[in-house]
């Protein structure tokens, strides 16, 4: 692509971004209506649809309040970084062939630096509010994605093994015999609990549990600031369904009858549909059944899993093979 | 004494600890498919019936003694049933209801002017309880709603309907003893004349 295209494509797929972070909180609830029994939000023009614009416009308008005794800086910075972290994550995101803003050859590895980055956002934002809620929250926070990050990563190495890439295109060409969900089936599942509680969805999202928190780290938020941490926990809802559609359910590759760059875009609404089921049908758990869950019963599965994958592997393949 | 259930319950006891390990990898297995079928449950609620009723297009179902808009009702000679004896006003935990008795020229009470301020008003049907002569009547009626606060206190020419309400037929006057234009003591249905106190006759 030239530089011309390329940029063109940037701001197309940054505009796309925000309005899909936008219309997904019109989807969410009409979604958790539809399983609820109820109808949603269906007044504001057709389906409703036009109420995604009608809450932007509000949320844009609203006071935008400071405490007096907040850290200033560190509290507006805060929900920016939630927000480019995860605007930066799309980037090795390849759409269809050819269609990526950065091939890199260590895309995974930008993925968990902008995911582990993310941590910084909640963390300021609990330490700057000058609020017991918000620092209880963030703690909470930053506890919960630094153990699931842990094996989060973990999760992918099966995939790397069986890949023999960290960049995202050839771990998709890779897919073309049998796309990674089978043989990687564990990862997969540990993968998407990780990816939920990395992007504090529920029934993880102990961060900003009602009953027991206010709100969480964005307790002192107000306006659009509290609007760029749900702005940047939808992105990361979609980027996380973009990985896992990318890592494991072969990314843009599908039956011909439709344009790749569809097949993608459907698997990862898919994904994005699951997230919402999720928060409709699961409770909370409670915080210590969270982190003894990813340490006592993640943890392990996911090393067993490499464990296995990289033994069939080397058993399977020649030495040569393994060795390249 | 050792007999042969706690010998068994020992047993059991043991094998719990060896396999306690085990179980508990199993019982979070469990919880993950659990957690599943639930999700199964939650999805397939997405085709049953609705349960929103889109209250301007769809209208809900009210129930005949539903309390809604409180009204003041006729007798059916179409006198209003209102003798202004503040019983309701009393009765009204908000003070909602104020109004002002009078009197015409047979001696027949009735209100002056008769007011109720909705917008204080909890419809809690106390009012009507009170009423000894069926004039106060809460109706299945709640749209009433408006722009502006003051609109929403009802004097009497919005309050009288024409009608009798819930009870037809009914009119204070015709049954109660009270000496009214025309109708003497001892008239009223089911009234038996007078006694004389001084005559000696029983």
């Amino acid at each position: 692509m030239s530089v011309v295209a390329m940029l063109f494509f940037i701001v197309v797929l940054l505009f796309a971004l925000l309005a899909a972070a936008a219309l997904l909180t019109w989807v969410e609830r009409r979604l958790l209506a539809w399983w609820q029994d109820r109808y949603g939000p269906n007044r504001a023009g057709p389906f409703g649809i036009l109420q995604a614009f009608a809450d932007v416009i509000k949320i844009l308008l609203k006071e935008d309040w400071i405490p007096p005794l907040a850290d200033k800086p560190v509290f507006v910075i805060a929900p920016a970084i939630v927000a480019v972290t995860m605007l930066l994550g799309f980037a090795i995101v390849p759409l269809a062939p050819g269609l990526v803003i950065a091939d890199l050859n260590v895309a995974l590895l930008f993925f968990f630096a902008m995911t582990g980055l993310s941590v910084y956002s909640v963390t300021f934002a609990g330490w700057a509010s000058n609020n017991n809620y918000s620092l209880l929250g963030s703690l909470r926070t930053a506890a919960q994605m630094i153990s699931y990050e842990v094996f989060m990563l973990l999760s992918l190495v099966g995939v790397v093994i069986l890949a023999g890439s960290f960049r995202l295109t050839d771990i998709v060409d890779a897919q073309r015999g049998m796309w990674f969900f089978v043989p990687q089936f564990v990862g997969l599942v540990v993968f998407f609990l990780a990816a939920i509680a990395e992007t504090h969805r529920l029934p993880f999202d102990l961060p900003e549990a009602e009953h027991e928190l206010v709100a969480g780290y964005h307790t002192e938020y107000s306006g659009m600031k509290f609007g760029l941490f749900f702005l940047g926990e939808y992105l990361g809802m979609m980027l996380s369904s973009a990985m896992i559609v990318t890592l494991f359910f072969g990314g843009w590759l599908g039956p011909p009858f439709l344009p790749p760059i569809v097949w993608f875009l459907l698997k990862t609404a898919f994904f994005v549909c699951l997230y919402l089921l999720l928060r409709a049908a699961l409770p909370r758990p409670r915080y210590d059944q969270l982190m003894g869950y990813a340490w006592k019963f993640l943890l392990p599965v996911a090393l067993l899993n490499i464990v296995v994958t990289g033994a069939i592997v080397v058993a399977t393949r020649s030495p040569a093979e393994v060795g390249s | 004494m050792i007999d042969e259930r706690s010998i068994a319950a020992a047993k059991r006891a043991q094998t719990s600890e060896r396999t306690r390990s085990e179980s508990w990898l199993w019982s979070q297995v469990a919880v993950l498919l659990s957690q599943i079928r639930s999700m199964a449950e939650v999805f397939l609620h997405g085709f049953r019936r609705r349960e929103t009723i889109q209250y301007p297009e769809e209208k809900p179902y009210l129930a005949p003694r539903f309390r809604g808009r409180i009204v003041l009702t006729r007798d059916p000679d179409g006198n209003e049933r209102c003798v202004a004896c503040y019983l309701c006003a009393v009765a009204c935990p908000v003070d909602c209801i104020s109004l002002q008795k009078t009197e015409d020229e047979t001696g027949r009470w009735y209100p002056e002017w008769f007011r109720i301020n909705f917008s204080r008003c909890i419809y809690c049907g106390l009012c009507e309880e009170a009423c000894p002569t069926y004039a106060i009547q809460l109706t299945p009626d709640f749209e009433m709603s408006e722009y502006d606060r003051r609109n929403m206190v009802y004097e009497k020419e919005h309050l009288l309907i024409s009608g009798t309400g819930k009870y037809p037929g009914y009119s204070f006057y015709r049954v109660a003893g009270r000496a009214i234009g025309g109708k003497d003591k001892g008239e009223a249905e089911n009234e038996a004349p007078p006694v004389d106190v001084r005559g000696l006759m029983p």
